[in-house]
């Protein structure tokens, strides 16, 4: 542990820490721009010089590794008259362009010039002017503002792994590009603007929309994956201005994905914001009162096993619980949070958690993914399995469908019959598994919503068995789900029980006319023509799939509009606060349903949101330790299944990963990159060409 | 003694006759009065009347949405609200002065660095209804193009002092 002395004050450190850290920890600023704790050293800017003694000249300190006995110095005139001097290099070419740039207030170009710019230029050559690159829909570049720092194209080739970003040319004449004129395609571009020190990069959707010091920040919790992305809304009065991250070391890092973080225009158009009954056919506005007394009115019509409720992907526990109790006020059964009729096994927690956690993939070795598109269903996952392929050389194989996961990994099979190669050690990767230290397997909802997903986790459980999967100190079995409820659903058991219908029985129910009334919450990602015995509910905040089915719409809240919590994969509990009202007439979901059990005379038991988050607390413990991780014990899963395994391959659930529900569907900037980065729309016109 | 003179003072009419010599004195000398608003004083380039937003001399406003006025107003008078224009610069959608909070201060005048609100010369923008003085855009726009050559001469004036 080498020893030294910063700015007159002895500091010990860990071995291999660098000057610019060493200097961190004592406490001391050092300004800079390339250097970024999370992406490899560069050491181009020169911003973070510092004098080291009995050195010729200043060191640049983010790439100087510490010794033992050095003597650093940070506040010498050298020091000061380096780092002016790089600033006045830095200001040479950059334009003067601060009241019309996006990163006004919120520069880190502009924060160091005050402390070491000058006020005036003594440069009067001609000025450098770069042509400006396209990166797609979602970042927007002015590329005269670059100051070269390269923190962007690290990012991209080193955390999202698609070498799409680099640099050409040498000098002055160096140039970030995508070299050809194309589109990002990584899901996690949007964070190259987080990353940007100057406003080279910046945010296309929000472009000239706000400034930083004039936005309102509340904390909260993404729901466009199950990952439970910590993310900060940014609003300015009755409108979200832009989502940014929030830094969990054991979620996200600092990163996001881009449908979280650009998604968020989906909240601002095709809200339902008040409600509506049918009559005639046609959807008619009407009052809290009418919509009320009406469900009320077919709630007390209909017998307990004629009624169902399905939740969606996108609520919260709170609304969830709410809607439970009410529907065991009514006897009713029939509950299922699981739209997408995906078979998870139940018999204990760790069950269906992602039990590895997912910063524990960094321990892992070997890592077995069956039916996930990872890159799509959890963006922040993936990259966290090709941080560790980069750092310990993970090794990755799979079953399911091919795709670009951004690192190398073997393709055992698409199919179910690969699972039987890994068992009777036909397929190398079996080998491996057995051998792993720390070996894990991922599954996804391409198994999970299969016909014979039943039969498929007996083989996992003999993958578990055969390979170690499971032991005292590891547990690789992990559930990876998509939808940001569904943990928190079945935490709060909104599954039927054995007697009772699920998803898919309540669909068909309701085609057959069996079910007399049909309660969505949120639901939309489900399809069926009901029948005209069926009254439909649908509470949500999007005039989507399920408002188009509804005989009544009750209008609620989305993400952003209610403080709500979330189990992510892990089962990991958040809380989001709420950044703004929900539009008009809407509500809260947890009050809607509060006032049906008003209105039938059935009244839950709470007022207030803390009134029901206290009987949740009372009923199910683990939602009182928030932000904590819980221990949960592993059992087998023993489930009787007698249904024969088809030889199918798994087949991907998504399909768009820019459009994958109510919200992201009603996006403009979703629906820019699915024609921009993703083809969709050639697709289709080629296609129809072909068909024509 | 002191008594005395006062006493004497009094009974002399001293201040009286001191008092009228005064006002005899103003009746020879010069008018100050102005006959308002047919007559008006002097005003210091430096005045801080009536808003205005300027234009660039191709007719180009000049306002680039920077939002820095809106930041300095201490009163909160100013609200803006930007987008890009379809030639993908930086304009304002929305740029309004609530005139009832404004209190005149001059600091939006300091922060633009485009010199586009200003305040002008005009102090003679009484109204009838509370509504007329929420300023929009085009009001402040028709504001300065009304006052440019005053705004302008102003600006001259002072420049040599900042």
């Amino acid at each position: 542990m080498p020893k030294l002395i910063i700015d007159g004050t002895e500091i010990e450190v860990q071995a291999g820490t660098t000057v610019f850290q060493a200097c961190q920890q004592a406490g001391v600023e050092v300004p800079h721009f390339c250097f970024h704790e999370r992406l490899a050293i560069a050491g181009n800017c020169r911003m973070c010089l510092v004098e080291l003694e009995k050195a010729p000249k200043p060191i640049a300190s983010c790439a100087y590794p510490t010794a033992d006995g050095m003597v650093i110095k940070t506040n010498t005139p050298m020091v000061e008259k380096a780092r002016k001097g790089v600033m006045e290099f830095l200001l040479i070419n950059h334009p003067l362009d601060c009241p019309i740039c996006d990163q006004g207030g919120e520069c880190d170009l502009q924060d160091e010039a005050m402390a070491y710019g000058k006020d005036r230029s003594r440069y009067e050559e001609n000025r450098r002017a770069v042509t400006d690159k396209y990166m797609g829909p979602l970042v927007k570049t002015t590329m005269t503002r670059c100051i070269h720092c390269t923190r962007c194209v690290r990012f991209i080739t080193d955390v999202a792994g698609v070498e799409e970003l680099g640099a050409t040319g040498r000098g002055e004449n160096m140039e970030i590009t995508t070299y050809v004129e194309k589109a990002l395609t990584s899901e996690l571009s949007g964070n190259i603007i987080d990353l940007c020190p100057v406003g080279a990069l910046t945010s296309k959707p929000y472009e000239f929309k706000a400034r930083s010091w004039e936005l309102k920040k509340t904390e909260s919790i993404d729901v466009f994956d199950a990952l439970g992305t910590n993310i900060c809304i940014n609003t300015r009065g009755p409108e979200v201005m832009r989502i940014l991250p929030r830094l969990n070391e054991d979620i996200n890092e600092e990163w996001m994905a881009d449908k979280a973080r650009f998604a968020y225009d989906g909240l601002k158009r095709q809200r339902l914001d008040r409600p509506y009954i049918r009559q005639n056919g046609k959807l008619k506005e009407c009052s809290w009162d009418a919509a009320l007394e009406f469900v009320a009115t077919k709630i007390e019509t209909a017998k307990p096993n004629e009624m169902a409720a399905i939740a969606g992907d996108l609520c919260d526990v709170e609304s969830m619980f709410a809607l439970k109790e009410l529907m065991q006020s009514l006897d009713v059964q029939n509950i299922d949070c699981r739209q997408d009729a995906a078979f998870i096994p139940l018999e204990t927690r760790a069950h269906y958690l992602f039990n590895t956690s997912i910063a524990g993939i960094e321990k892992a070795d070997v890592c077995l993914v069956i039916g996930a598109n990872l890159r799509w269903e959890a963006p922040l996952l993936n990259a966290r399995l090709r941080k560790t392929y980069l750092q310990s050389k993970l090794k990755v194989g799979m079953i399911g469908e091919e795709l670009d996961l951004t690192y190398p990994y073997s393709q055992i099979g698409t199919g179910p019959e690969a699972i039987d190669s890994l068992l009777n050690n036909t397929h190398p990767f079996a080998a491996l598994l057995k051998n792993a230290k720390n070996p894990m397997i991922i599954i996804g909802s391409a198994l999970m919503t299969r016909a014979d997903a039943p039969a498929l986790f007996q083989k996992i459980q003999q993958l578990i068995d055969t390979f170690g999967i499971i032991r005292d100190d590891w547990n690789g079995y992990n559930l990876l789900h998509k939808a940001a409820s569904r943990v928190g659903g079945l935490d709060i058991g909104f599954v039927p029980n054995k007697s009772a219908m699920n998803t898919e029985q309540i669909i068909e129910a309701a085609q057959k006319g069996s079910l007399k009334l049909l309660y969505l919450l949120g639901a939309d990602e489900i399809h069926l023509k009901p029948h005209q015995n069926c009254c439909v509910i649908y509470q949500g905040h999007h005039g989507d799939i399920g408002a188009q089915i509804a005989d009544v719409i009750l209008p609620g809240a989305a993400y952003s509009e209610k403080s709500g919590t979330y189990t992510n994969i892990e089962g990991r509990v958040q809380r989001s606060e709420m950044a703004l009202f929900p539009p008009h007439l809407a509500k809260e979901d947890w009050k809607i349903i509060r006032a049906i059990s008003g209105a039938i005379g059935k009244a839950l038991p709470y007022n207030s949101i803390e009134e029901l988050r206290y009987q949740l607390v009372e009923k199910y413990p683990h939602f009182g330790h928030i932000d904590q991780l819980g221990q949960d014990k592993w059992q087998k899963i023993d489930i009787a299944s007698s249904s024969k395994i088809s030889d199918k391959p798994f087949l991907n659930v998504i399909q768009n990963y820019y459009m994958t529900d109510v919200i992201s569907r009603a996006s403009l900037t979703m629906a820019k990159c699915t024609k921009d980065i993703l083809n969709i729309q050639e697709q289709h016109e080629n296609k129809r060409v072909a068909n024509a | 003694m002191k008594k005395l003179t006062r006493t004497l003072k009094s009974f002399l009419l001293v201040e009286l006759a001191s008092g009228l010599w005064l006002t005899l004195k103003y009746m020879f000398k010069k008018k100050v009065t102005l006959n308002y608003p047919f007559e008006k004083g002097p005003l210091s380039p430096r005045f801080r009347g009536e808003h205005a937003l300027r234009r660039y001399e191709n007719g180009e406003e000049r306002c680039i949405a920077c939002k820095l006025c809106e930041a300095a107003c201490p009163a909160q008078a100013i609200t803006i609200e930007a987008e890009a224009r379809e030639d993908g610069s930086r304009r304002t959608t929305r740029y309004d002065i609530d005139m009832t909070k404004c209190i005149y201060c001059g600091y939006c005048q300091e922060a633009c660095p485009v010199d586009a609100i200003v305040q002008g010369p005009n102090f003679e923008f009484t109204v009838e209804t509370r509504e007329e003085l929420f300023y929009d855009k085009d009001k402040l726009l028709s504001n300065g193009d009304r006052w440019e050559a005053e705004i302008q001469r102003n600006l001259e004036q002072d420049a040599k002092y900042r």
